[in-house]
């Protein structure tokens, strides 16, 4: 049991299932991310913890209680929207107490919660400054502050950074996710942007269709995708296409390569699979390793700065090739032949799809 | 100067003098009460007159409690409509436009039927109950604009994204809407009060009826029984009317500076 348990959660709208058997149990402290395409549930799931949509199956279990019947003021669970929501008549500081004055805290008492607040969000000097007097990057660390301030027992997150431009994007995510770390608040955190949930999450559920596709470390999640949808949806990935050889050996044919996998494979001889390989997989050029060795025309060459991404055929297939910058290793020329090595423990085996 | 401005014009100065002609007309009258020289006689007299300030007073006052009923009336009306039950909004803005379609004298007949004093709800038996049922009767005269006018206050701003921000910080109902929508509707709420202001001042068929000595029963009164007076109690009415309109043009001016200072900010804004 965790300190927040989603446990078999299902939500319809009309005859439209939109979350479908989703079950998920947070540790205290941990933060999560739900990554999925728009439509997939995200914020359905997230508003039901929340109270605002009522699941139509499922319990919400918040430290071993249900918290189903509860009203949303009841939960003392703080929320931060994507479009930030602070309270335009009101200041900063006024914002971030609202849920201090709302508990029936005397003022004398507010006023260093708030302080705390600011300092922690680094706006110590705009407390007094309406909304639309900041910025969006202020404005949604305002919001952070105020859903913080009561001291809530979760904390949800629906794609907070996702108004903001890309840099202050990046530069929030990382202060949120320290803050989060500080205060070791339980923190569901939704987003459509997988290199957002890799980067900061301590487990990421990726969603699709209503349904949790694979839950685990970022590490995982990029390496090990359970399901295609997972492998496709996080990260860039080449597929191939490919025909079986030998299954219990583990050999399929590309074209006319063969390829030995090294594992056993669902099927028979003849039938076609897809294979997929991250970009970052392939090596080439000079001391290049690897037990596979793949013939590729390079079609196109962008040097990006510290990446070289190339365009390569194999076997009539063009895949993306990314490899680091080396000073010592110009990238080679628009139209040569080379050699791109891999290792078998590199290639996913994709079940149809 | 083409002939297409030259026309424009011409019309421009018609439509002023269809409007102002009368009005000055009626100002020069009021300043005959002296023969043979102009005078502010006519005001004098108006102003002397304790009826005059009595049914201002009463007017004035009726104009405050109706504006309040209205306020406690149209303001969670029109939040709970645009949060939860937004199919209805066609119904609700039907029935708000129902006493711009139905004449006051129907309206007025059917609540001295429903409240007479041998209703089951006597309220015409007191004073006060008439007036509260004369000031309820203005609540409904001014629904139309009132609910119009704070309807799209409340279209402005996100009202659910707030709502929700209010409730996940554990406020209740009351203090969502006394401290979250009003506040952020108030320039709206001001301009219906000003528009329910200048109709419950001129309003003649409502007061007359229950027979309460408000401002429009009195002029209609003046009109008939004096000279001069009437007219310069028309020109003091109509700069009543005309200064709760410059009020609210004073109230939406400074809620539209407010607006552009919100706009200049975002294209100024730093990170
Ligand atoms: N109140 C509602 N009534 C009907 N359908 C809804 C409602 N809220 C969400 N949906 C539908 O549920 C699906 C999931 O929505 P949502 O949870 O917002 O997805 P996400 O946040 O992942 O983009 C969408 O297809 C959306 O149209
Ligand atoms: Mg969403």
């Amino acid at each position: 049991m965790g300190h927040l348990d989603l446990v078999h959660l299902e939500k319809a709208f009309g005859a439209t299932r939109v979350v479908e058997d989703f079950t998920l149990s947070i540790a205290e402290g941990e933060f999560i991310s739900l990554l999925g395409p728009s439509g997939c549930g995200k914020t359905t799931i997230l508003r039901m913890v929340a109270g605002f949509e009522s699941p139509s199956a499922g319990a919400i279990r918040l430290a071993g209680a249900d918290i189903s019947g509860l009203r949303p003021r009841e939960r003392n669970i703080g929320m931060v929207f994507q479009s930030y929501a602070l309270f335009p008549n009101l200041t900063v500081r006024q914002n971030i107490g609202f849920g201090l004055e709302v508990a029936g805290l005397p003022k004398p008492e507010i006023a260093p919660c708030v302080d705390e607040m600011l300092a922690l969000i680094g706006l110590d000097a705009l407390g007094g400054r309406y909304p639309f007097q900041l910025s969006g990057g202020q404005q949604q660390r305002v919001a952070l502050a105020r859903a913080l301030a009561p001291r809530p027992r979760v904390l949800l997150l629906d794609e907070p950074l996702s108004a903001l431009d890309a840099q202050i994007r990046v530069s929030l995510r990382t202060e949120m996710r320290a803050i989060q770390r500080e205060l070791g608040i339980t923190t569901l955190f939704v987003t459509h942007d997988q290199e957002e949930a890799l980067s900061i999450s301590d487990r990421v559920v990726v969603m699709n269709k209503g349904r949790a596709e694979q839950t685990d470390v970022p590490f995982a999640i990029y390496n090990r995708p359970a399901t295609s949808f997972v492998a496709n949806f996080v990260g860039a990935l080449n597929t191939l296409e490919a025909v079986i050889e030998n299954a219990t050996g583990g050999h399929v044919r590309i074209a006319d390569l063969t390829v030995p996998l090294g594992r056993q494979l669902q099927g028979q001889k003849g039938d076609s699979i897809r294979l997929a390989i991250r970009p970052e997989s392939f090596r080439h050029g000079a001391g290049a390793g690897g037990d596979i060795v793949l013939p590729a025309v390079l079609e196109d060459v962008h040097f990006l700065g510290s990446v070289i991404r190339i365009r390569a055929r194999v076997a009539g297939q063009l895949i993306s090739v990314d490899s680091f910058n080396r000073p010592d290793q110009p990238p080679p020329p628009v139209g040569a032949t080379t050699a791109l090595r891999l290792s078998a423990s590199d290639i996913l085996v994709l079940e149809a799809s | 100067m083409s002939a297409r401005r030259l026309l424009a014009w011409a019309i421009l100065i018609a439509a002023v003098l269809f409007f102002a002609l009368p009005l000055i007309g009626m100002f020069e009258f009021s300043l005959r009460a002296r023969r043979g020289t102009w005078s502010l006689d006519a005001y004098a007299n108006v102003l002397k007159d304790p009826q005059f300030l009595g049914t201002l007073a009463y007017s004035a006052v009726l104009s405050v409690v109706t504006i309040v009923l209205g306020i406690l009336i149209v303001v969670p009306t029109a939040f709970w409509v645009r949060l939860k039950f937004r199919r209805f909004r066609p119904v609700v803005e039907f029935i708000t436009v129902l006493p711009l379609v139905i004449p006051p004298i129907v309206i007025v007949f059917g609540y001295l039927r429903l409240y007479n004093t041998s209703s089951w709800l006597p309220l015409t038996g007191s004073t006060t109950g008439t007036d509260l049922l004369l000031s309820l009767g203005y609540v409904t005269l001014s629904l139309p604009y009132m609910y119009r006018a704070i309807d799209n206050g409340l279209g402005a701003f996100d009202l659910k994204a707030l709502t929700e921000a209010a409730q996940s910080l554990g406020a209740g109902w009351g203090r969502i809407l006394y401290r979250v929508i009003l506040p952020n509707v108030l320039v709206a709420v001001l301009s219906g009060a000003f528009i329910t202001f200048a109709i419950v001042i001129g309003e003649y068929v409502f007061a007359a009826l229950m027979n309460r000595p408000a401002f429009g029963p009195y002029m209609v009164w003046t009109g008939s029984n004096k000279a001069y007076e009437p007219a310069a109690l028309a020109v003091v009415a109509f700069g009543l009317t005309w200064g709760a309109m410059g009020l609210l043009q004073l109230a939406a001016t400074l809620s539209t500076t407010g607006l552009s200072k919100t706009r200049l900010s975002k294209t100024r804004r730093t990170r």
